[in-house]
Protein backbone atom coordinates (compact mmCIF):
# COMPACT_ATOMS: atom_id res chain seq x y z
CA UNK A 1 0.00 0.00 0.00
CA UNK A 2 3.00 2.24 0.43
CA UNK A 3 3.32 2.42 -3.35
CA UNK A 4 -0.27 3.59 -3.69
CA UNK A 5 -0.17 6.24 -0.99
CA UNK A 6 3.26 7.79 -1.38
CA UNK A 7 4.32 7.67 -5.02
CA UNK A 8 3.61 10.49 -7.45
CA UNK A 9 2.13 10.18 -10.92
CA UNK A 10 4.51 10.40 -13.91
CA UNK A 11 3.72 13.50 -15.93
CA UNK A 12 3.59 11.46 -19.14
CA UNK A 13 0.45 9.72 -17.82
CA UNK A 14 -1.34 13.05 -17.73
CA UNK A 15 -0.24 13.68 -21.32
CA UNK A 16 -1.40 10.19 -22.38
CA UNK A 17 -4.79 10.87 -20.76
CA UNK A 18 -4.94 14.10 -22.74
CA UNK A 19 -4.13 12.20 -25.96
CA UNK A 20 -6.84 9.62 -25.23
CA UNK A 21 -9.46 12.32 -24.62
CA UNK A 22 -8.41 14.14 -27.80
CA UNK A 23 -8.66 10.93 -29.85
CA UNK A 24 -12.13 10.19 -28.46
CA UNK A 25 -13.23 13.74 -29.28
CA UNK A 26 -11.83 13.55 -32.80
CA UNK A 27 -13.53 10.20 -33.49
CA UNK A 28 -16.82 11.56 -32.17
CA UNK A 29 -16.42 14.59 -34.40
CA UNK A 30 -16.11 12.26 -37.39
CA UNK A 31 -18.82 9.67 -36.65
CA UNK A 32 -21.64 11.68 -35.08
CA UNK A 33 -24.21 13.42 -37.28
CA UNK A 34 -26.19 15.54 -34.85
CA UNK A 35 -24.70 19.03 -35.20
CA UNK A 36 -24.94 19.78 -31.45
CA UNK A 37 -23.09 16.58 -30.54
CA UNK A 38 -20.39 17.40 -33.09
CA UNK A 39 -20.00 20.77 -31.40
CA UNK A 40 -19.69 19.10 -28.00
CA UNK A 41 -16.93 16.85 -29.38
CA UNK A 42 -15.02 20.02 -30.36
CA UNK A 43 -15.33 21.21 -26.76
CA UNK A 44 -13.99 17.84 -25.59
CA UNK A 45 -10.93 18.25 -27.83
CA UNK A 46 -10.33 21.76 -26.45
CA UNK A 47 -10.49 20.39 -22.91
CA UNK A 48 -7.97 17.66 -23.74
CA UNK A 49 -5.52 20.25 -25.07
CA UNK A 50 -6.05 22.35 -21.93
CA UNK A 51 -5.03 19.36 -19.80
CA UNK A 52 -1.77 18.99 -21.70
CA UNK A 53 -1.07 22.74 -21.33
CA UNK A 54 -1.52 22.48 -17.55
CA UNK A 55 0.69 19.37 -17.40
CA UNK A 56 3.51 21.07 -19.31
CA UNK A 57 3.07 24.09 -17.06
CA UNK A 58 3.64 21.81 -14.07
CA UNK A 59 6.61 20.18 -15.77
CA UNK A 60 8.45 23.47 -16.32
CA UNK A 61 7.14 25.12 -13.13
CA UNK A 62 5.86 28.06 -15.19
CA UNK A 63 2.46 29.75 -15.01
CA UNK A 64 2.38 30.62 -18.73
CA UNK A 65 0.49 27.42 -19.57
CA UNK A 66 -2.26 28.44 -17.16
CA UNK A 67 -2.61 31.77 -18.97
CA UNK A 68 -2.92 30.00 -22.34
CA UNK A 69 -5.57 27.70 -20.87
CA UNK A 70 -7.41 30.76 -19.61
CA UNK A 71 -7.39 32.27 -23.11
CA UNK A 72 -8.57 28.97 -24.60
CA UNK A 73 -11.52 29.04 -22.19
CA UNK A 74 -12.43 32.59 -23.22
CA UNK A 75 -12.21 31.72 -26.92
CA UNK A 76 -14.28 28.56 -26.33
CA UNK A 77 -16.99 30.63 -24.63
CA UNK A 78 -17.11 33.10 -27.55
CA UNK A 79 -17.07 30.22 -30.01
CA UNK A 80 -19.94 28.47 -28.22
CA UNK A 81 -22.07 31.63 -28.29
CA UNK A 82 -21.55 32.25 -32.02
CA UNK A 83 -21.71 28.55 -32.96
CA UNK A 84 -24.98 27.94 -31.15
CA UNK A 85 -26.46 31.07 -32.77
CA UNK A 86 -25.44 29.63 -36.15
CA UNK A 87 -27.03 26.27 -35.23
CA UNK A 88 -30.27 28.07 -34.29
CA UNK A 89 -30.29 29.93 -37.62
CA UNK A 90 -29.63 26.72 -39.57
CA UNK A 91 -32.47 24.99 -37.74
CA UNK A 92 -34.86 27.88 -38.48
CA UNK A 93 -34.00 27.78 -42.17
CA UNK A 94 -33.67 24.05 -42.85
CA UNK A 95 -35.64 22.35 -40.04
CA UNK A 96 -32.95 19.76 -39.45
CA UNK A 97 -29.94 19.10 -37.22
CA UNK A 98 -28.47 16.25 -39.30
CA UNK A 99 -25.20 17.42 -40.81
CA UNK A 100 -25.61 15.02 -43.74
CA UNK A 101 -28.63 17.02 -44.88
CA UNK A 102 -26.95 20.40 -44.51
CA UNK A 103 -25.00 20.27 -47.79
CA UNK A 104 -25.83 23.60 -49.45
CA UNK A 105 -22.16 24.25 -50.28
CA UNK A 106 -21.70 20.87 -51.97
CA UNK A 107 -23.38 21.54 -55.34
CA UNK B 1 -2.98 9.19 -2.67
CA UNK B 2 -1.96 11.01 -5.84
CA UNK B 3 -2.06 7.77 -7.80
CA UNK B 4 -5.50 6.75 -6.49
CA UNK B 5 -7.01 10.18 -7.20
CA UNK B 6 -5.43 10.31 -10.66
CA UNK B 7 -6.80 6.91 -11.66
CA UNK B 8 -10.24 7.68 -10.23
CA UNK B 9 -10.52 10.99 -12.09
CA UNK B 10 -8.95 9.62 -15.28
CA UNK B 11 -11.37 6.69 -15.43
CA UNK B 12 -14.33 8.99 -14.85
CA UNK B 13 -13.07 11.35 -17.58
CA UNK B 14 -12.44 8.63 -20.17
CA UNK B 15 -15.67 6.80 -19.33
CA UNK B 16 -17.73 9.97 -19.66
CA UNK B 17 -15.95 10.86 -22.94
CA UNK B 18 -16.72 7.43 -24.44
CA UNK B 19 -20.31 7.78 -23.24
CA UNK B 20 -20.47 11.19 -24.95
CA UNK B 21 -19.55 9.66 -28.29
CA UNK B 22 -21.76 6.57 -27.96
CA UNK B 23 -25.01 8.11 -26.69
CA UNK B 24 -27.61 8.80 -29.35
CA UNK B 25 -29.49 11.55 -27.53
CA UNK B 26 -27.75 14.96 -27.30
CA UNK B 27 -28.85 15.64 -23.72
CA UNK B 28 -27.09 12.45 -22.53
CA UNK B 29 -23.98 13.59 -24.38
CA UNK B 30 -24.19 17.02 -22.71
CA UNK B 31 -24.39 15.47 -19.23
CA UNK B 32 -21.43 13.19 -20.03
CA UNK B 33 -19.45 16.23 -21.15
CA UNK B 34 -20.19 17.90 -17.80
CA UNK B 35 -18.76 14.78 -16.12
CA UNK B 36 -15.58 15.05 -18.21
CA UNK B 37 -15.18 18.73 -17.31
CA UNK B 38 -15.68 18.21 -13.57
CA UNK B 39 -13.15 15.36 -13.43
CA UNK B 40 -10.70 17.47 -15.45
CA UNK B 41 -11.14 20.22 -12.84
CA UNK B 42 -10.08 17.69 -10.20
CA UNK B 43 -6.99 16.82 -12.25
CA UNK B 44 -6.15 20.54 -12.55
CA UNK B 45 -6.27 20.77 -8.75
CA UNK B 46 -3.83 17.84 -8.51
CA UNK B 47 -1.54 19.72 -10.91
CA UNK B 48 -1.59 22.82 -8.70
CA UNK B 49 -3.80 24.97 -10.95
CA UNK B 50 -6.39 26.15 -8.44
CA UNK B 51 -7.62 29.17 -10.36
CA UNK B 52 -7.99 27.25 -13.61
CA UNK B 53 -9.87 24.47 -11.79
CA UNK B 54 -12.36 27.01 -10.44
CA UNK B 55 -12.67 28.68 -13.86
CA UNK B 56 -13.20 25.27 -15.46
CA UNK B 57 -16.18 24.57 -13.18
CA UNK B 58 -17.67 28.06 -13.49
CA UNK B 59 -17.05 28.82 -17.17
CA UNK B 60 -17.12 25.40 -18.82
CA UNK B 61 -19.36 23.21 -16.66
CA UNK B 62 -21.47 26.21 -15.71
CA UNK B 63 -21.86 28.76 -18.47
CA UNK B 64 -21.01 26.90 -21.69
CA UNK B 65 -22.87 23.70 -20.86
CA UNK B 66 -25.95 25.62 -19.73
CA UNK B 67 -25.89 27.30 -23.15
CA UNK B 68 -25.70 23.87 -24.80
CA UNK B 69 -28.57 22.39 -22.78
CA UNK B 70 -30.72 25.47 -23.45
CA UNK B 71 -30.16 25.08 -27.21
CA UNK B 72 -30.93 21.34 -27.03
CA UNK B 73 -34.15 22.14 -25.17
CA UNK B 74 -35.05 24.98 -27.50
CA UNK B 75 -34.65 22.91 -30.65
CA UNK B 76 -36.26 19.87 -29.00
CA UNK B 77 -33.53 17.78 -30.54
CA UNK B 78 -34.49 14.12 -30.57
CA UNK B 79 -32.54 10.91 -31.02
CA UNK B 80 -30.05 10.71 -33.83
CA UNK B 81 -30.96 8.45 -36.76
CA UNK B 82 -28.86 5.26 -36.89
CA UNK B 83 -25.64 5.78 -38.77
CA UNK B 84 -24.76 4.71 -42.25
CA UNK B 85 -21.02 4.10 -42.08
CA UNK B 86 -19.19 2.35 -44.87
CA UNK B 87 -17.43 -0.90 -44.12
CA UNK B 88 -13.97 0.63 -44.08
CA UNK B 89 -14.73 3.03 -41.24
CA UNK B 90 -16.82 0.47 -39.37
CA UNK B 91 -14.13 -2.19 -39.18
CA UNK B 92 -10.93 -0.15 -39.40
CA UNK B 93 -11.96 2.94 -37.41
CA UNK B 94 -11.48 1.62 -33.88
CA UNK B 95 -8.20 -0.29 -34.54
CA UNK B 96 -6.70 2.74 -36.28
CA UNK B 97 -7.78 4.97 -33.37
CA UNK B 98 -6.09 2.60 -30.91
CA UNK B 99 -2.94 2.56 -33.07
CA UNK B 100 -2.88 6.38 -33.07
CA UNK B 101 -3.27 6.59 -29.27
CA UNK B 102 -0.66 3.85 -28.79
CA UNK B 103 1.88 5.64 -30.98
CA UNK B 104 1.24 8.94 -29.19
CA UNK B 105 1.65 7.24 -25.81
CA UNK B 106 4.91 5.61 -26.91
CA UNK B 107 6.35 8.93 -28.10
CA UNK B 108 5.22 10.73 -24.93
CA UNK B 109 6.74 8.12 -22.61
CA UNK B 110 10.05 8.36 -24.49
CA UNK B 111 10.19 12.15 -24.80
CA UNK B 112 9.03 13.25 -21.36
CA UNK B 113 11.68 12.51 -18.70
CA UNK B 114 10.41 9.80 -16.32
CA UNK B 115 11.88 11.58 -13.32
CA UNK B 116 9.16 14.22 -13.62
CA UNK B 117 6.50 13.20 -11.13
CA UNK B 118 3.34 14.99 -10.11
CA UNK B 119 2.89 15.27 -6.37
CA UNK B 120 0.15 17.44 -4.94
CA UNK B 121 1.66 20.53 -3.33
CA UNK B 122 4.99 20.56 -5.17
CA UNK B 123 3.95 23.41 -7.43
CA UNK B 124 1.95 26.25 -5.93
CA UNK B 125 2.20 28.90 -8.64
CA UNK B 126 -1.36 28.58 -9.92
CA UNK B 127 -3.17 30.86 -7.50
CA UNK B 128 -5.09 33.97 -8.61
CA UNK B 129 -2.29 36.32 -7.46
CA UNK B 130 0.42 34.70 -9.62
CA UNK B 131 -1.90 34.37 -12.59
CA UNK B 132 -3.07 37.97 -12.34
CA UNK B 133 0.48 39.27 -12.06
CA UNK B 134 1.48 37.51 -15.27
CA UNK B 135 -1.79 38.29 -17.05
CA UNK B 136 -1.51 42.05 -16.50
CA UNK B 137 2.21 42.39 -17.25
CA UNK B 138 3.50 39.93 -19.85
CA UNK B 139 0.16 39.00 -21.44
CA UNK B 140 -1.60 42.36 -21.26
CA UNK B 141 -1.86 42.74 -25.05
CA UNK B 142 -3.54 39.35 -25.67
CA UNK B 143 -5.79 40.11 -22.71
CA UNK B 144 -6.95 43.36 -24.30
CA UNK B 145 -7.37 41.64 -27.67
CA UNK B 146 -9.63 39.10 -25.94
CA UNK B 147 -12.03 41.87 -24.95
CA UNK B 148 -12.36 42.86 -28.62
CA UNK B 149 -12.94 39.19 -29.49
CA UNK B 150 -15.77 38.92 -26.97
CA UNK B 151 -17.33 42.13 -28.28
CA UNK B 152 -17.23 40.76 -31.84
CA UNK B 153 -18.72 37.45 -30.65
CA UNK B 154 -21.60 39.25 -28.92
CA UNK B 155 -22.27 41.35 -32.02
CA UNK B 156 -22.16 38.24 -34.22
CA UNK B 157 -24.62 36.37 -32.01
CA UNK B 158 -26.99 39.36 -31.98
CA UNK B 159 -26.81 39.78 -35.76
CA UNK B 160 -27.53 36.06 -36.29
CA UNK B 161 -30.46 36.21 -33.87
CA UNK B 162 -31.89 39.32 -35.56
CA UNK B 163 -31.72 37.63 -38.96
CA UNK B 164 -33.77 34.85 -37.45
CA UNK B 165 -36.63 37.14 -36.49
CA UNK B 166 -37.21 38.58 -39.96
Amino acid sequence: MDFLTNSGVPISWYLILSAILFAIGASGFLIRRNIITVFMCIELMLNAVNLSFISFSYMWRQVDGHIITFFVMVVAAAEAAVGLAIILTIYRNRRTLEIDQINALKN
Amino acid sequence: MDLILFFLLAFVAVGCAINLVLQSHPISSAISLIGVMVSLAGLYLLLGAEFIAAAQIIVYAGAIMVLFTIVIMLLNSGKEAPGRMNNLSRFLGLPLLLVMVGLLAMVLVQVVPPTQEVKFGNFTGGGPADLGMLLFTKYVLPFEATSVLILVAILGAVVLALKEMD
